[in-house]
């Protein structure tokens, strides 16, 4: 269900790493989570982020949830065409939905995350946790 | 009936267009008397500030005026037609008598610019409310400039920050029970502070082990609502007070609950240092779609000197206005405050004066007579006694797939107003339901009717709740939409994106 | 009591029902030592007879019977009854916040129209469904102006409002936002060479108001284009609302923070009133206050709901946009009403009405011995006069003939001593100019 060649973090992004450059979005869960986007907020192209930091927010209607930077580097695209046609979010998260790309500091740091069954197990037990 | 027939029904189903639409030159709803001195060259005194015409205005007559805007007002529900079970709203019953005496020649009339000794009958409408709601919540001083709750919250946690000041320290951080209204938080940041939350317990009331551990000597103060959004009575309320004042940190009291408390207890007798009340809530003054409201401050004498500017004070047998003190935080808002929405809820005081326990009894017996009447059908998160609200939770209905949203929007089938959905956060799937004092018993029991025929349905025919409500002139509106490609005013046909 | 519903037998059933025996049983989680055993000590119970008393005594206590030339952000203006008739209906008057759209369609249609009559008043793209007042609108811009360029120091007019300066001083101290004051020249107009001058990369907006304190009207377009030059944002504040009948909009400010009072608002002794923001829709997501949209429901039918509330602090919480929930709709709403039946040509007829009057009052004025106009600039219904002695005294012995002077400025502007602001609308009536002045010839014929 979740792509194998992505890796996840807890906060519900992935990450698809090329050379040195990632591709960052948020998980269909996380969109099955906040319903239908209306808005995002992506950062400036060039904009250097730390592992953690936020990086931008995506909203629907009666929700806004920050995305958090999976690892440190320097932002070289932003996903315009959102502004636009924010639903892309919802119908292909891990594909045409993607945020931005950009330059990691340090690419091993990427096989660092969740690889897909990492993630789905982390997703089935927050579905068991009554307090998720 | 055939396409061309435009009116096929009552005005309250059809669609009534924007008054743009109805708007032809020359029209006129309103008429000035002559002008009895020489009409002015308007070029010649403005010049280049001469403005054209103002493009798109309306041009209605009277009548059409009056059609249009009462055609719209029976599209709306209200406190005159029913029941709005809003938890933490107070939607009481707004007395006529407060609309005809706040337009009385002489109270309507009257600028705040003008000389106090022609205005004491304004004055001491003013000095009596103070008197009066210091009387109620058992503190010492206030202030009846800020326009709302949130700003009455603005204005209390600057008079903490100035307070902790001259003590040397601002501090840097309010803690916030997870319970809490979005406008802490909110004002807790603008007034220049950090926010901190405090877990509610398995009972739904503060964790005061939590809170013991979290007040250090940077925080400032705890915000709390009491009785809190689960509409119960902190209990250990005088409590929570010494540990914060024993550290130099203060309380600060969201008073929106006060329904439960005027005329039983007070926050002043139990360690709060400073409080708002929300007048449009406890006070009845009418919500009119969204306001006006007053968010009145009250202070403990240590906290005196730091109201804004002007204070209502008496002096040589009058009422005045002082500006001068020195310790002030400033204003928070132009002139004196909303002084008609003052009036209507000293109106409203006088109407009941010593009575007013009797409200806040008869509030308290209709939502205990309702949480006894649903506990059966509805889950109820938290066992701890209710005072003015009960919340609820949609767990049993949950099974079927019925949310808290669904059921809300049911209700408005039978005729209510949804009670308020989905806060606070520590219950999920919350339903907050506050009747108020003004419900009769018959009112109350056709509301536990109607809540528990929902039950059943959602149990028999969750569709049928999923997609309510089903006669309402317009069913439930695309949100998305609004959002995603906002339409946010008019516009004639011949620009782009022009509204029907 | 006449507003709870219950009978004694009925309060029985219910005590009944809930299992207990006395009210007194459902305040046990109250400690036993918080509970009042007395009633309070308050006035009344009044019934509806003696609390018309009661507001007909005070009402006899303030300025019955006295002419006022008094402005200075609160304007007295014709006001039509039809107002009233349709604030008093129920269904406006005693609903609530339009949260569930499908049953306030009444309140969300009027909301929509306000902010569509307040687009086509200041020439923006968008407005809000009302702040507080103007004080806090324009606060409000002044901070929205700091998100946007996120710089914090403020260019303010000393021309603005000395109260609204006062409310933006309160706010801007405790969010870290720097706020230098520029001053005024003969013309009464801002000083534009001292904005240019004070202009950096750290401004996040100029701010001034139009007409101004003293009534004069200020060049926006000029201003504009200065700010523009450190590219910092023009926040464009409006006290007086019926000028814009005929003074051109200011469409090249970038937001603009406007008190709707004039309206069809009564003064009330200071409030309640309604402000109103109003930007370019590219900033619309940085504004504050309720918005209504139009949008389609599940049939396609036309219709309203609030949007974009995740600006709002019931969602974001910490990070709002502002802390703002009420605002003022029964206010708005008044507005909206009023100016559907002033129409176009009526607000421009009002709007010349106060000039006429005011150019008459000047006139009437200047004809006075040691009476001059301090500005030069021009000037909608309010005016700044120099008196040859003390306003406050002259003030006094206007009283005497009930009359209400003008606004004696030197307590807020120390070097505009003998000054006071004059406002004049279409309510004052010609006899009463021609009396204000012959009173002020009269009073400075007298010793001091």
């Amino acid at each position: 269900m979740y792509p194998s060649d992505l890796r996840y973090t807890k906060e519900h992004e992935w990450v698809r790493l090329q050379d040195v450059i990632a591709t960052v979005g948020i998980t269909d869960y996380a969109q099955e989570e906040l319903g239908d986007v209306v808005y995002v907020e992506l950062p400036k192209v060039g904009a250097k982020l730390k592992a953690g930091q936020s990086l931008g927010t995506v909203e629907s209607v009666k929700a806004v949830s920050d995305i958090y930077c999976p690892v440190a580097g320097e932002v070289t695209e932003v996903n315009s065409a959102l502004s636009d046609t924010p639903e892309t979010i919802n119908k292909d998260p891990h594909g045409q939905g993607w945020l931005i790309k950009m330059k990691v500091d340090d690419p091993a740091a990427v096989a660092g995350l969740m690889d897909a069954a990492a993630y789905q197990a982390f997703i089935s037990e927050k579905g068991k946790d009554v307090s998720a | 009936m055939s396409d061309r027939i435009k009116k096929a029904s009552r005005h309250t189903s059809q669609n009534e267009d924007l008054i743009f639409q109805k708007s032809a030159p020359g029209k006129r709803g309103l008429e000035l008397p002559p002008l009895d001195v020489p009409p002015a060259d308007v070029n010649a005194a403005l010049g280049d500030h001469a403005r054209d015409g103002i493009e798109g205005f309306p041009e209605v007559s009277e009548i059409e005026v009056i059609r249009h805007f009462t055609r719209l007002s029976t599209w709306n529900y209200a406190i005159d037609l029913g029941m709005y079970p809003l938890g933490s709203c107070t939607m009481k019953y707004n007395p006529r008598v407060n609309e005809f005496v706040a337009r009385l020649d002489g109270l309507a009339t009257e600028h705040p610019y003008q000389p106090q000794e022609l205005s004491q009958g304004c004055l001491k409408i003013l000095l009596t409310l103070q008197q009066c709601l210091l009387e109620i919540t058992g503190m010492d001083a206030a202030t009846l400039q800020p326009a709302a709750g949130a700003q009455g919250e603005l204005t209390g946690l600057l008079m903490i920050r100035a307070h902790l000041t001259s003590r040397g320290n601002p501090r840097k951080k309010v803690l916030i029970p997870d319970s809490a209204h979005g406008t802490n938080p909110a004002t807790a940041v603008i007034a220049g502070y950090e926010v901190e939350n405090i877990r509610s317990d398995s009972r739904g009331q503060l964790d005061v082990e939590h809170l013991k551990a979290a007040v250090h000597d940077d925080v400032a103060a705890l915000m709390v609502t009491n009785p809190s959004t689960l509409g119960t009575f902190e209990p250990r309320i005088a409590e929570i007070a010494g540990l914060l004042h024993e550290r130099g940190a203060l309380l600060y009291m969201d008073g929106a609950n006060m329904n439960a408390l005027a005329g039983v207890a007070r926050p002043g007798d139990f360690g709060v240092d400073v409080m708002h009340l929300n007048l449009h809530k406890t006070f009845s003054t009418p919500h009119g779609g969204g306001g006006p409201g007053a968010g009145p401050v009250l202070v403990k004498k240590h906290l005196e000197p730091f109201l804004p500017v002007p204070a209502i004070v008496e002096k040589n047998g009058q009422v005045a206005l002082e500006f001068h003190r020195p310790q002030s935080i400033g204003r928070v808002r132009a002139f004196v405050g909303n002084f008609g929405v003052l009036l209507r809820a000293l109106a409203y005081t006088l109407a009941y004066g010593p009575g007013i326990r009797q409200a806040t009894e008869d509030a308290v017996v209709n939502a205990n007579y309702i949480r006894r009447k649903l506990e059966d059908v509805y889950d109820l998160p938290y066992a701890s006694p209710s005072l003015h609200e009960v919340v609820f939770s949609d767990a049993r209905q949950k099974k079927f797939g019925v949310t808290t949203m669904d059921i809300a929007k049911r209700l408005i089938d039978y005729g209510f107003h949804p009670y308020t959905t989905a806060f606070p956060l520590i219950v999920p799937g919350a339903l907050m339901i506050e009747p108020t004092e003004s419900e009769s018993k018959e009112e109350c029991d056709l509301f536990v009717d109607a809540m528990r025929s929902i039950a059943e349905e959602a149990a028999t025919q969750p569709d049928l709740v999923k997609t309510a409500p089903h006669t309402t002139r317009v069913g439930r509106l695309d949100e998305v939409t609004a959002a995603r490609k906002p339409i946010l005013r008019w516009k004639p046909k011949s620009s782009s994106s022009a509204a029907d | 009591m006449r507003y709870l519903p219950k009978s004694p037998s009925e309060r029985r059933e219910m005590l009944d029902a809930i299992g207990a025996r006395s009210v007194d049983e459902l305040f046990q989680s109250i400690p036993e030592a918080l509970r009042l055993r007395g009633a309070l000590n308050l006035p009344g119970p009044m019934s509806e007879t003696e609390l018309v008393q009661f507001f007909r005594a005070r009402a006899s206590e303030n300025s019955g019977g006295y002419a006022s030339f008094l402005g200075a952000g609160v304007y007295n203006h014709i006001r039509s009854v039809v107002t009233d008739t349709i604030l008093l209906r129920g269904e406006f008057l005693t609903s609530y916040t339009p949260y569930q759209a499908e049953i306030s369609q009444g309140t969300l249609q009027a909301i929509f129209e306000f902010q569509t009559l307040m687009c086509q008043l200041t020439g923006q793209e968008v407005a809000n469904a009302s702040m507080y007042d103007g004080s806090t609108a324009t606060t409000e811009a002044v901070l929205m102006a700091e998100r946007l360029t996120g710089r914090h120091r403020v260019l303010v007019a000393r021309s603005l409002h000395p109260e609204y300066r006062e409310v933006l001083a309160t706010y801007a101290r405790n969010v870290g936002l720097k706020i230098e004051e520029i001053g005024f020249t003969r013309s009464g107009e801002i000083d534009s060479a001292a904005l240019a001058a004070a202009l950096d990369a750290d401004t996040a907006a100029v701010v001034v108001q139009s007409p101004n304190f003293f009534g004069v009207l200020e060049p926006l377009a000029q201003i504009a284009e200065i700010a523009r030059g450190a590219e910092a944002l023009l926040v464009t504040a409006i006290a007086e609302g019926v000028s814009l009948g005929l003074v051109k909009p200011p469409a090249e400010a970038d937001i603009v923070a406007m008190e709707a009072q004039s309206f069809g608002m009564p003064p009330s002794y200071g409030g309640p009133y309604a402000g109103v923001i109003a930007t370019r829709e590219k900033y619309v997501r940085q504004m504050p206050g309720r918005l209504a949209g139009q949008t389609t429901d599940n049939q396609g039918r036309s219709g309203f709901c609030l949007t974009l509330a995740t600006r709002e602090q019931h969602i974001r919480r910490e990070k709002a946009t502002s802390n703002i929930c009420t605002n003022q709709a029964l206010c708005a709403l008044a507005a909206a009403v009023h100016l559907c039946l002033l129409g176009k040509e009526g607000l421009r007829e009002m709007a010349a009405q106060n000039v006429a009057k005011a150019q008459f009052a000047l006139a009437e004025l200047e004809r006075i011995p040691g009476v001059r106009r301090v500005f030069s600039g021009p000037v909608f219904n309010e005016f700044t006069v120099q008196f040859p002695r003390s306003v406050r005294l002259i003030n006094a012995d206007l009283l005497r003939e009930k009359i209400i002077g003008p606004l004696p400025l030197g307590r807020s502007y120390p070097e505009l001593t003998k000054c006071g602001l004059v406002c004049v609308t279409e309510t004052t009536p010609r006899v009463e100019i021609e009396r204000f002045a012959s009173s002020v010839r009269t009073a400075l014929l007298q010793p001091v």
